[in-house]
């Protein structure tokens, strides 16, 4: 009781420290208006424990919320974990493996109910009974996760997730620590839902959530409307707070060019998809007050498959990483002000990031120029000289002109290579799956929470790759016993000593860097182009702009 | 009698039909023109790869680095933006100097020039392919429809009712879309997912009951003829009677045909090119790089517009040139496109 006490006084305290008078009468000054935003498509299904795509992720902030959530601050401050629906974040129990949440009162869905244990408990089983796409990757280590994933439809994550309706509690058991634990519940897809909510993908059918808005409308073909909650109340300004706009009309179907200059003539307020290249410079000079560009902890990278010919050879792989003029990749994505090479595989600014870059004219630190020379030469030693390559990329504008660059240098280095773009819908499943035999492909991989593991892990961990499958994500099909051992080394250590963890993902960063399963590219900024009335922009580092947290009047 | 005979000497001699069909096309100022046109643009691709040698510069690599001379000063082919926010970067635009970027850079600073007359050289080469097949294929069909009939006709005529029941670029683009990641391995030939062959086979196709349709009606009405009956009713051979006496009646159709196809297939391979269903990258065609320039089109629009002009240029001359052989050859002609 004294814990609930004090736990409640600290919430209180916190929502009233955020909430100055200065910064109440300013938030009621903006307060309504419609924002409009434009993307060119829609992203798919609504159902926040299925959708994995950073463009519903977005505005998933300002309608769900998991036990845990990443704070709603401008910067690295969103990299950091704040109790959401949980009143505080819990200590680790039992070595690390057990976490019991008191769960906050007084919360209701947008529905007006209220939300309950059997909420909590019922939303964790969904995730599995969706077969989210993380429910095999984030929520396998929850005891009776694996039973789950086998028989989805009969899940009940026994042992697992319990409640207790008396105490106002919800315990977790891992089978084993999981430092990562609280990041993986502050994403989407560990969303708290109405117990009876329908066990299979919502589709265009909105859910019931607990932020300051709900998905008033949906249509995938048109757009997706957000009004007010009726029955928010702010609990945490760090994990939830109110939002300026009365409603968020979200349209789709415009092309790139088209929302570029629905934004230019104050049609719309911001655009989802990035600006093409031939109207950056238009947009850096003429509205260049509306343009907001922040670094992403995000790579653009070209996996090779280190099962097949000729990337199954460690020169050859060496020899591409050589040879690639980073620089002229930078320019190809829209110049140096928008991304930056990279030699590794953890971004600038990650965790565990060391500058390391062994690859190019003079290996240190930094990426200096490409050593076609060295490149050829290890062409030669490899003995794979002459060999046909496909390099399969997205028929996309810069992810084509990348894969016709990627050509001409393996053509220059002494492969015979070709280029292939497909469509961006299945390009991704299409180069992961290994009956499709991709030798060489370009990819991006944006972080879901700041953690090393989950590049470096997700990326070339054994246990991210399935043979034939479309959800290989370990696109290189890479597989490194020692990697591995390190990597296991890494996770062990985390719970009870992060920085010692974190210097052990260097090392594997660097390990997996010199066996080159994939040539880094460059790390991308994002660029955020909004109408001249938007106003309190906020660049999130884990979910990008904050949308609700903007105001346009 | 002399007299009679040297009359008869000074009465002019008749002109076989195919003298005849000449005369009347060398009269039509407009096809003989068209004509020209399409010949200089034919040329003019033929040269790309000397233009390529001349101006030393690979119009399948990129060259975003390259630095030219241009009015005796050091240019970048592709510029970083100064101003403002410095975003963007942009090619080359028109330097209107044979042999040193005539018409820009695309967006990995390949002369556009020399893509332009490659690309030409590749729609061409594709237009005039698929040309073939399809008036090779449509004739057999439409031979062997209108002169065998019976089963032969049904079985046939469904065949071409069944390609004919869907719209033309939907039937390109699903075959593209199926064929352009694996290619086509048919048995006893293979082609591979970036050959030239790919977006002939298809285009190929798709219009083989626009020609064939036509040549069955006419085979039908000669197959009814005097002469044929008559052969026919001397055992003359089928074979022999289709090759000797009905191809040579509708061969005069199928050369009207010609430029018609070829101009279609222009437009059909522009349009799988552009959708990047077609000629596959770095290969050029006019309708790649249509699509290349569409990314630039607000900074640097020489690169879709020049393609652009030169597709529309050579449709326009095949399709006047069509229309000059048709009232050339068959002035009674009522043929067209889509129609039986």
């Amino acid at each position: 009781m004294k814990k609930l006490m004090l736990a409640g006084a600290a919430a209180l305290t916190i929502a009233l420290s955020a909430l100055t008078p200065a910064q109440a009468e300013y938030k009621a000054e903006h307060r309504g208006g419609t924002m409009r935003l434009v993307a060119r498509s829609a992203a798919g299904t609504l159902d926040p424990q299925i959708n994995y795509t950073l463009q519903y992720w977005q505005i998933y902030q300002s309608v769900y919320s998991g036990l845990t959530a990443f704070k709603k601050g401008a910067g690295e401050a969103g990299f950091e974990v704040v109790p959401n629906l949980a009143e505080e974040l819990p200590a680790a129990s039992n070595d690390g493996k057990t976490y019991t949440f008191k769960i906050r009162k007084g919360v209701k869905f947008s529905d007006g109910r209220d939300v309950t244990i059997k909420d909590v408990v019922a939303s964790f089983q969904r995730i599995f009974k969706v077969s989210s796409p993380t429910s095999g990757g984030f929520y396998s280590v929850i005891v009776g996760a694996d039973a789950c994933i086998a028989t989805p439809a009969t899940c009940t994550l026994e042992g697992g997730v319990t409640g207790d309706e008396a105490a106002g509690t919800v315990t977790i058991n891992l089978t084993r620590a999981d430092p990562e634990f609280m990041f993986k519940l502050a994403v989407p897809h560990a969303s708290i839902l109405p117990a009876d909510t329908p066990t299979t993908d919502a589709g265009s059918v909105p859910l019931a959530g607990t932020g300051p808005y709900f998905f008033s409308a949906y249509d995938p073909n048109k757009g997706l409307t957000m009004s007010r909650n009726p029955h928010f109340k702010v609990w945490s300004e760090d994990a939830m707070p109110d939002g300026y706009p009365d409603v968020v009309q979200y349209d789709f179907g415009l092309t790139d060019e088209a929302e570029v200059n629905a934004v230019m003539n104050g049609e719309a307020d911001w655009m989802f998809d990035q600006p093409p290249t031939d109207r950056l410079g238009e947009i850096g000079t003429k509205y260049k007050d509306q343009v907001y560009i922040n670094t992403l902890t995000a790579w653009w990278y070209a996996p090779m498959n280190t099962r097949l010919a000729p990337f199954d050879n460690l020169k050859a792989r060496q020899a591409v990483n050589y040879a690639i003029d980073r620089k002229a990749l930078v320019n190809l994505f829209g110049g140096p002000v928008l991304a930056a090479p990279v030699c590794q595989v953890l971004p600038p600014g990650f965790p565990a990031h060391v500058p390391y870059c062994p690859y190019t004219k003079d290996p240190g630190e930094k990426w200096s120029a490409p050593d076609i020379e060295k490149a050829k030469q290890l062409v030669e030693e490899s003995g794979t000289k002459g060999q046909k390559v496909t390099v399969i990329v997205e028929d996309t504008a810069v992810s084509k002109s990348i894969g016709v660059y990627l050509q001409s240098v393996l053509k220059e280095i002494g492969y015979d290579a070709e280029v292939k773009p497909i469509s961006p819908n299945i390009q991704f499943t299409y180069i992961q799956n290994t009956n499709n035999k991709v030798q060489i492909s370009v990819s991006q991989w944006y972080q879901d929470y700041p953690a090393a593991s989950n590049f470096l892990n997700v990326l070339f961990g054994c246990s991210s790759f399935t043979e034939g499958s479309d959800s290989s994500i370990n696109i290189a099909g890479f597989c490194d016993k020692d990697v591995e051992t390190k990597m296991k080394d890494a996770f062990a250590l985390a719970a009870t000593d992060p920085v010692a963890a974190n210097k052990i993902w260097t090392e594997v960063d660097r390990m997996v860097t010199d066996t080159a399963p994939a040539a880094p590219l460059f790390t991308p900024k994002h660029i955020d182009f909004v109408s001249k009335r938007l106003g309190n922009f906020q660049f999130n580092a884990q979910f990008y702009w904050m949308v609700t947290q903007s105001w346009v009047q | 009698m002399s007299a009679i005979l040297d009359t008869l000497d000074a009465t002019p001699k008749s002109r076989g039909p195919w003298a005849t069909a000449l005369r009347r096309l060398l009269r039509d100022h407009a096809a003989v023109a068209a004509l020209i046109v399409f010949v200089v643009i034919v040329v003019v691709c033929l040269l790309a790869p000397a233009y390529a040698y001349w101006a030393g510069t690979d119009p399948f690599k990129s060259t975003l680095d390259a630095v030219i001379k241009l009015n005796g000063q050091d240019v970048p082919v592709m510029e970083q933006s100064t101003e403002g926010l410095g975003l963007g970067y942009t090619p080359i635009g028109p330097t209107w100097q044979l042999g040193n970027y005539f018409l820009g850079a695309d967006n990995q600073g390949r002369d556009v020039m020399a893509r332009l007359l490659y690309g030409g050289l590749n729609s061409l080469f594709i237009a005039g392919m698929a040309a073939v097949m399809t008036l090779f294929f449509a004739t057999l069909i439409g031979l062997a429809a209108g002169f065998f009939g019976g089963i032969i006709d049904m079985l046939l005529s469904r065949f071409l009712d069944i390609l004919w029941a869907f719209p033309v670029y939907l039937l390109a683009i699903s075959l593209s879309i199926v064929l352009i990641a694996q290619g086509l391995n048919l048995g006893f030939v293979t082609i591979e997912s970036g050959s030239l062959w790919l977006p002939i086979f298809i285009i190929g196709i798709v219009y083989i009951p626009y020609v064939a349709r036509p040549v069955r009606g006419q085979v039908l009405a000669l197959r009814e003829s005097e002469f044929v009956l008559a052969a026919i009713g001397l055992g003359v051979p089928s074979h022999r009677i289709l090759l000797r006496d009905i191809l040579p009646n509708v061969s005069t159709t199928l050369i009207v045909f010609v430029p018609i196809i070829m101009a279609l297939n222009m437009i059909t391979e522009g349009a799988l090119s552009f959708l990047s269903i077609g000629v596959q990258p770095p290969d050029a065609s006019w309708g790649t790089i249509i699509q290349d320039g569409q990314t630039l089109l607000y900074t640097r629009p020489m690169v879709a517009l020049a393609p652009g002009i030169a597709i529309v240029i050579t449709v326009l001359a095949l399709n006047v040139l069509g229309d000059g052989l048709r009232d050339a050859l068959d002035p009674r002609s009522k043929i067209r496109i889509g129609r039986s």
